[in-house]
């Protein structure tokens, strides 16, 4: 009897120790989950905090970890003072157009990619890739002379032809994944009934891939409305400079705004946080078939 | 019964239409040309036309300022090479590079390896790690510009509160503390997009697999260093190429935080020529710059490319 006793002990305290090893790990695993959550939106979240306390809030030490009593004195002076407004209408058109352009392009060059056998398209797409490897900086200077050449300079039209070409590669690679996807039978029922390409293309693919086109669409609106170098050197006034320009530009003579700039972070960051959050699906599958390629 | 022809024919598979050679039919080629020309002219026009003007121009001694702009051959790459400026900015680019890089896909692996998991809220921690990617690097600049500042910086703050500091750090106001600021913030930045992809080259690996090695008595352990790691190993290395690749050409987050500074300590081979074609109008210089960049570039590429065939020939691919 006593042996059964101290085996069935055995057996328990074994138990309550794999136990307590998994309740450990368990623990040690949610740690680096909230580990994960805390650097993702941690920087956001200190500066959404930033942006709500007034300046001797900000000069305090130890600082404070509520905007309690808060203030909107920064986002006033962002907007009131600053016109910030106006960056943000510069970048909504230049991203804009571009996408728009983009998307039109992109899907062509897809469509003609994806659905046609004709030799060396895996070599046009190649090369078309490799190009958006090219260093921005070494295309920077002919493109500079090239636009001021043509009177360009200082236009929302500069930003969008770079923007246009830099971004049309991997909308062109995510739209090509895309319609290689889709039944030829599609097109061959189609065409049998007269249609031509274009109109295939539009009454017919476009539709289905619908989800493509949206992903597309939102990586290359946010590489328009973050791209700074470009916009640095093109334009040069407040009634055409995009935001990174204008956030970059924040700055005051003798002590550093961080109440304003964290405003004006806040104000150009927010709308795209609350696109990404809400298409973060989409944006996952096209980044992730738009970077490893294979 | 007979098979119902179009079905054999599904999406992907070669064409078993007869006679129809890619190439032959005019026709089919002239759309497909249409189709490209948007496409095609663009990129011609604004990344291919540039880049051998680029070239043309490093050969040249072009200066807006004062309108010299005759050719002097290599006379520009010989400057360059025995400059300081250009030398210290290269040191800078390639530490930036190899350590941010490095940080990153150890960093995001082990992101990837907690998300590879279920749990419950995977997807609003998935989402969350898009933040870091969506916001503009200028405006990344700024925060980490607040959060490591020197007098009221949090980082500051909680690093003297855990006693790991005694003092407040001038983190990126030194020369001895600016590249690894630039160096953080850029992980932050990064770091969670290369965990989305490793995340994706990982729910590639069959889940079968798993349960083989399980079965086996494979540790946990065992199972990422002997199967997984490995499996996972050309997705790793492509991404961390793509990641270096654009690591070498850092701008924003130096131009924003520091412009350079203090004293070029942060000073990289795009912030330099971007210096010499926009403060100094040296057209010419400028251009030769931008080209070094360029080959250096593209050796990294061609490196990390035989390295990477190797390695799959190593394994039997």
């Amino acid at each position: 009897m006593a042996e059964i006793a101290r085996s069935h002990q055995q057996v328990a305290s074994r138990l309550s120790q794999r136990s307590l090893r998994r309740v450990a790990t368990r623990f040690l695993f949610y740690l680096a989950v909230a580990g994960i959550v805390v650097w993702s939106i941690g920087p956001f979240v200190w500066q959404l905090n930033a942006s709500l306390q007034p300046d001797r809030y900000l000069a305090a030490s130890p600082p404070h970890f509520l905007p309690v009593p808060g203030t909107i004195q920064h986002y006033y002076n962002v907007f009131f003072v600053k016109q910030f407004e106006l960056y943000i209408i510069n970048s909504l058109i230049v991203a804009g157009i571009t996408t728009l352009f983009c998307l039109t392009f992109g899907s062509l060059a897809a469509y003609g990619l994806a659905r046609f056998n004709v030799q060396g398209r895996f070599g046009i797409l190649g090369v078309i890739l490799a190009i958006s490897m090219f260093p921005q900086i070494a295309i920077v200077a002919p493109l500079y002379l090239l636009m001021s050449g043509i009177g360009f300079l200082n236009t929302y039209q500069s930003l969008i032809i770079v923007y246009l070409a830099l971004g049309l590669p991997l909308v062109v690679w995510v739209l090509f994944g895309y319609f290689r996807e889709l039944p030829r039978e599609l097109d061959e029922a189609a065409k049998i009934d007269g249609a031509g390409a274009i109109r295939i293309l539009w009454s017919i693919l476009l539709p289905i891939s619908l989800p493509g086109l949206v992903t597309t669409g939102l990586l290359s609106f946010i590489a328009s409305w973050n791209e700074f170098m470009f916009a640095l050197a093109f334009t040069s006034d407040i009634h055409h400079q995009t935001i990174p320009v204008g956030v970059a530009n924040f700055t005051q003579l003798y002590s550093v705004p961080w109440g304003d700039i964290a405003a004006a972070s806040m104000v150009v960051t927010i709308p795209l946080v609350a696109l990404v959050l809400v298409f973060q699906r989409r944006i996952i599958s096209g980044l992730t078939q738009g970077a490893v390629k294979e | 019964m007979q098979p119902i022809p179009t079905i054999a024919e599904g999406p992907g598979t070669p064409s078993l239409r007869p006679a129809r050679l890619p190439g032959l039919d005019t026709r089919t080629l002239r759309t497909v040309g249409l189709l490209l020309l948007p496409t095609i002219g663009t990129l011609a026009v604004v990344s291919l036309y540039p880049v051998f003007r680029g070239i043309t121009l490093s050969l040249r001694n072009t200066t807006l300022s004062s309108q010299t702009d005759s050719f002097i051959g290599l006379q520009n790459f010989r400057t360059l090479l025995a400059d300081a400026q250009f030398w210290n900015a290269w040191r800078n680019t390639i530490e930036f590079t190899a350590v941010s890089t490095l940080l990153e896909t150890v960093l995001g692996l082990a992101m990837a390896l907690v998300l590879f998991e279920t749990f419950r809220g995977r997807g609003v921690v998935r989402a969350s790690m898009l933040v870091p990617w969506a916001i503009p690097t200028v405006v990344t600049s700024k925060m980490f510009g607040w959060l490591f500042d020197g007098q009221n910086g949090i980082i500051n703050y909680l690093l003297k509160g855990s006693h790991l500091i005694q003092a407040n750090v001038n983190w990126y106001g030194s020369t001895q503390h600016a590249l690894q600021t630039i160096v953080i913030a850029d992980v932050w930045k990064t770091t969670p997009f290369m965990a989305l992809l490793l995340l994706a080259g990982l729910q590639s690996i069959s889940g079968t697999l798993n349960e083989a090695a399980r079965v086996d008595g494979a540790s946990a352990f065992q199972y990422f260093w002997r199967i997984r790691l490995p499996l996972l190993m050309p997705t790793l290395l492509i991404a961390a190429l793509l990641r270096a690749l654009d690591a070498f050409r850092i701008f924003d987050l130096p131009y924003v935080l520091t412009g350079g500074g203090p004293a070029d300590s942060t000073e990289t081979l795009s912030t330099l020529t971007y210096k010499h074609l926009f403060s100094g109008l040296q057209f010419g210089f400028g251009s030769a710059l931008a080209m070094a960049m360029f080959l250096t570039e593209l050796l990294i590429a061609i490196g990390f490319g035989v390295f990477l065939l190797r390695r799959m020939r190593a394994s039997g691919g």
